[in-house]
């Protein structure tokens, strides 16, 4: 916390905004004009005074260099989080024109950080005795958990008796049948308390309306359905790792219980997929010394971004805690020791065979997983009829890219960035080819974010 | 990758391809392989469905690759400074169409980024090759950044071009739709495109080849001049305007006689800029018989007689006989023999006068608009300073400002005619006397970043007009050039303006926080240039 704050680049302060409004608001207001009396400490502190419509300014305070992540405060009445202005003002000093010149906090952002500087002292003090704290009656909780568990077989029972109705009259009568019947299914294991299964008999409604190769792709995602159902059904007889998949799968609740692990954590991609009720924020991280990769999911409400930010290419020493299943990467953030600080790390890279054989390895792990995050090294982007692939350099391999990524802007941001020259690129690998979300160019030069 | 690589080996449960029909026909009308007895048979399907997805999914091969593109070719400008690549993403960050709104007092970044990139070009920096995209993204969008962009996005742009159609502009705007010109030096390969080449490629080949030998752009034309198309003629011709010299004339006293009437107009404009030319002498001839000076009358005037008829010669040498509509024929004859007749015939023909003292001799009948008009279209065509500071007047003139013989926007021409220095001094002079409200056409030929004086009196019109109740955006022209053309240094001079002034007697209400407002986004932009020109300086 005492470390000296690196200015971060505009891209990663843009990385934190809630949303392209946002984005657009802060980087108006990311320049000298409205501003005055801004400064920043060594320490990581930025404030500043931002004039609005009304006649008083705003009073923006960021505090960058906390463990837990930057803090916002804002004078302003906006709920979105962080505000523009925070934005506005994190960019001004990310321009490194003088505009934010080093300084004492004046005492309104001095009485902020003081005060959240005693509430984190406070929290570590206690932080031995919440943990431990028990969440009321422990033979309650045993009951509660176990209606659940009856409530979610009785529900993988009934889904078991629909997929076995649905193959006698055969796929081709789903198609027919349409979206209701999945929604009223999915509906069905909700009540159940089954959030996993609901969201898998969600999204098998939507294959048969999504092109060629439908039915294919039905019976897959039937079958594992199944094999889902029967897992649950049968999980006192498997392994213990994989009884613990089964059970974040079906949608569970799970604690990051694994033991603390520390090293210097390189952040790889953050982003967010959105539906009508919640925001999820991915991050991949990457450990320097263990070489683990690890899965950090925040939440967030319809529209509003996730707490967690952290910009990609930034590393910073922290403890994990791996939550409990076979073959899952997902993990939970500790203690932060160092705030994000450039790092010359990059993960260490594989061939595409290398990457294809990795996904089959993690899958006898997980038999459900879609892909599996890799770093391919040496590859090219190569043009492949309408689509895209990424060849290795040498040798005849290529692994394509999927079907989403071949759309999305940044896929030119990636071939732009390799030239035809072989280019490291992280990114997720799976049945359905390759999603890229990172960059690296050949020999120096910074990660380029891709997503 | 997925399916075709993976299932070769012998299925467990009877193959993935006999398990999909019978899922889709369904279990009632077909049985599926390897049902166990006493097990349902959807069970027994689903069972094996599952068996077979998995292990075609952890089968999963990579494919085969397809042909690598060639490497782009490499680009040996300086990286860009990281303050500076940061500077450039935030600038094209700000896109139009997204938001909009007041500006407020927030610099307009969009219009700074054409600056940025002349900076750039200037000062031979790489584009960052990820910024790639959004820079053609954004020449797509607007056609005036295209040739600053281009250059700054360099080789790499037109490699990603030929990948990506909704690029394609970036081949057709760069010379030779991107394949590398031979150096001009060459003349093996010159001789092979310019005979083979298409349109295209030859036009650039000629520009590159004039723009380093004059006369070798020429004798390649030459050679091959007869068996031209027209319309190609017309524009291989007009790019002998750059580097335009005397050796071209016979060239163009040939191209005179052409087919095309286009391409005959196109070599007389080109003869007539040549002072020095056949075609300009015999159009002074013909112009100096119709204006001369009445000695008779107390005072001198000009007197004006334009010609009665346009022969067939007149036309040879440019002349167009049809006026257009609502003109006399005969003074819209009268116009283009001014317009090409050589500006040094009049100094012998109207008595030794300087150009001052002829245009300020009174002219007979009211020819003096066509006839000063016509001065100016000379003075402007053949970039005659003494011509154009006697055409143009004392900026602080009482008629400099109204619609006199000579209009604004000629006035903008004759001024490009001047060196930078002496055109900021005009146009100081004229908004000190005039105010702002004619001066944006004027403002747009100075030099940037503008010249101490001429900013001074930008700055102090702008106070004045404030001072004289009136509302910012009446005067957002001006204030946007001003933006991106006043000198970085006045921002200090500036400061006082940016305070919200009492509002005084006269004042329109509220405009003085506006006024505050555009004073600020006005030192914030100048404030950003400046750091701007900073960051983009090797450390």
């Amino acid at each position: 916390m005492t470390q000296q704050a690196v200015r971060w680049t505009a891209d990663q302060v843009l990385a934190l905004a809630p949303d392209a409004a946002s984005r657009k608001a802060g980087s108006k207001l990311g320049a000298a004009g409205p501003w005055s009396e801004a400064g920043s400490t060594e320490e990581g502190t930025v404030w500043g005074l931002c004039r609005g419509s009304g006649s008083k300014p705003y009073q923006t305070v960021i505090d960058i260099a906390d463990s837990t992540g930057p803090a916002y405060k804002c004078s302003c009445p906006s709920r979105k989080f962080p505000c523009k202005h925070a934005l506005g003002l994190l960019l001004l000093w990310a321009g490194a024109d003088g505009a934010v010149p080093s300084g004492q906090a004046p005492d309104w952002a001095a009485q902020w950080l003081e005060g959240r500087r005693r509430r984190a002292e406070g929290r570590s003090a206690a932080g031995g005795g919440s943990g431990a704290s028990s969440p009321g009656d422990p033979e309650a909780a045993r009951r509660r958990a176990e209606r659940r568990a009856e409530r979610i077989t009785a529900g993988a029972t009934e889904l078991e008796q629909r997929l076995a109705d649905l193959l006698r009259g055969g796929l081709a009568s789903a198609e027919r049948a349409g979206y209701g019947l999945w929604e009223e299914t999915a509906a069905r294991m909700v009540d159940a308390q089954a959030p996993g299964l609901a969201a898998r008999v969600r999204e098998l409604g939507a294959i048969p309306s999504s092109g060629p190769g439908w039915p294919v792709r039905l019976l897959e995602e039937c079958a594992l359905l199944h094999l889902l159902d029967q897992g649950w059904l049968r999980r006192e007889r498997l392994p213990d790792g994989l009884a613990a998949t089964v059970r974040s799968r079906v949608g569970l609740p799970g604690s990051a219980d694994g033991p603390p692990v520390r090293d210097r954590w390189l952040v790889l991609a953050q982003y967010d997929t959105a539906d009508a009720r919640l925001t999820t924020r991915r991050i991949w991280l990457y450990g320097a010394e263990s070489g683990r990769t690890a899965l950090l999911l925040s939440y967030g409400a319809a529209g509003r971004a996730p707490e967690l930010a952290l910009p990609v290419g930034l590393a910073f020493e922290a403890e994990l805690s791996a939550y409990p299943g076979a073959g899952q990467l997902r993990a939970a953030l500790g203690e932060r020791f160092t705030p994000p600080a450039p790092a010359a790390i990059r993960p260490t890279g594989l061939t595409t065979p290398e990457a294809a054989a990795r996904y089959g390895e993690a899958l006898r792990a997980d038999p459900w997983l879609d892909s599996y995050p890799v770093t391919l090294e040496r590859v090219v982007p190569a043009p492949d009829g309408d689509a895209w692939q990424l060849a290795d350099v040498e040798g005849e391999s290529a692994l394509p890219l999927s079907p989403s990524s071949r759309s999305r802007p940044d896929l030119w941001r990636l071939v732009a960035l390799s030239g035809g020259a072989p280019v490291t690129v992280f990114g997720e690998c799976g049945h359905h080819g390759f999603t890229p979300l990172t960059a690296w160019p050949q020999g120096e030069g910074e990660a380029v974010p891709l997503c | 990758m997925n399916t075709t690589s993976a299932s070769t080996d012998a299925p467990v449960g009877g193959s993935w391809e006999e398990l999909v029909t019978v899922a889709l026909l369904g279990t009632e009308r077909r049985t599926p392989p390897g049902q166990r007895p006493g097990q349902q048979a959807p069970v027994a399907l689903l069972d094996a469905a599952a068996v077979e997805t998995v292990r075609r999914r952890a089968g999963i091969r990579p494919a085969r690759a397809a042909a690598r593109p060639e490497p782009a070719a490499p680009d040996p400008r300086t990286t860009l400074p990281p303050a500076a690549a940061r500077r450039l993403a935030t600038l094209l960050a700000d896109r139009p169409g997204t938001g909009g709104g007041r500006r407020g007092a927030a610099p307009d970044l969009m219009e700074l980024l054409p600056q940025w990139l002349s900076l750039a070009n200037a000062r031979g920096f790489a584009a960052p090759p990820q910024t790639l995209p959004a820079l053609l993204d954004a020449a797509r969008g607007r056609t005036d950044l295209r040739p600053a962009a281009l250059t700054f996005a360099g080789p790499r742009a037109l490699w990603l071009a030929r990948l990506n159609p909704e690029w394609r502009f970036a081949l057709r705007a760069s010379p030779g739709g991107g394949a590398a010109l031979p150096d001009p030096e060459e003349a093996g390969h010159v001789q092979q495109l310019w005979q083979e080449g298409l349109f295209a490629e030859r036009v650039a080949l000629l520009a590159a080849v004039r723009a380093k030998d004059p006369s070798a752009a020429r004798e390649l034309l030459v050679a091959t001049w007869t068996t031209e198309r027209a319309e190609d003629r017309l524009m291989f011709l007009d790019s002998l305007r750059s580097g335009l010299c005397a050796e071209d004339e016979p060239f163009l006293e040939r191209a005179l006689a052409d087919r095309s009437r286009n391409v005959r107009a196109t070599a007389a404009e080109l003869l007539s800029a040549l002072p020095g030319s056949a075609l300009a002498a015999r159009m002074a001839a013909r112009a100096v018989s119709c204006v001369a000076v009445d000695r008779t009358r107390p005072a001198p005037v000009i007197v004006v007689e334009a010609p009665h008829e346009c022969d067939a010669s007149m036309e040879r040498d440019g002349v167009v006989p049809k006026p257009p509509a609502g003109r006399g024929e005969r003074s819209w004859w009268l116009g283009q023999l001014v317009e090409a007749a050589s500006l040094g015939t009049w100094r012998e023909r109207l008595g030794g006068r300087s150009p001052e003292e002829m245009v300020a001799l009174p002219v007979a009948d009211g020819w003096q608009a066509e006839l000063h008009a016509a001065w100016c279209r000379a003075a402007v065509r053949q970039r005659d300073p003494g011509w154009s500071r006697a055409l143009l007047g004392t900026p602080s003139a009482p008629e400099a400002g109204g619609p006199g013989a000579v209009s604004l926007a000629e006035r903008a021409k004759l001024l490009a005619t001047l060196g930078a220095g002496e055109r900021a001094e005009w146009v100081a002079g004229f908004i000190g006397t005039h105010g702002l409200s004619e001066a944006f056409q004027l403002l747009g030929v100075c030099a940037v970043p503008w010249a101490g004086s001429l900013g001074r009196a930008v700055v102090d019109a702008l106070d004045i007009a404030r001072d004289a109740g009136n509302y910012p955006w009446s005067f957002s022209g001006v204030m946007g050039l001003a933006e991106r053309c006043l000198d970085p240094a006045e921002a200090a001079r500036l400061d006082g303006l940016t305070s919200v002034p009492d509002e005084s007697e006269n004042a329109v209400p509220g405009a003085g926080g506006y006024w505050a407002e555009a004073f600020q986004r006005l030192v914030t932009t100048l404030r950003l240039r400046a750091t701007m020109s900073a960051e983009l300086t090797t450390p």
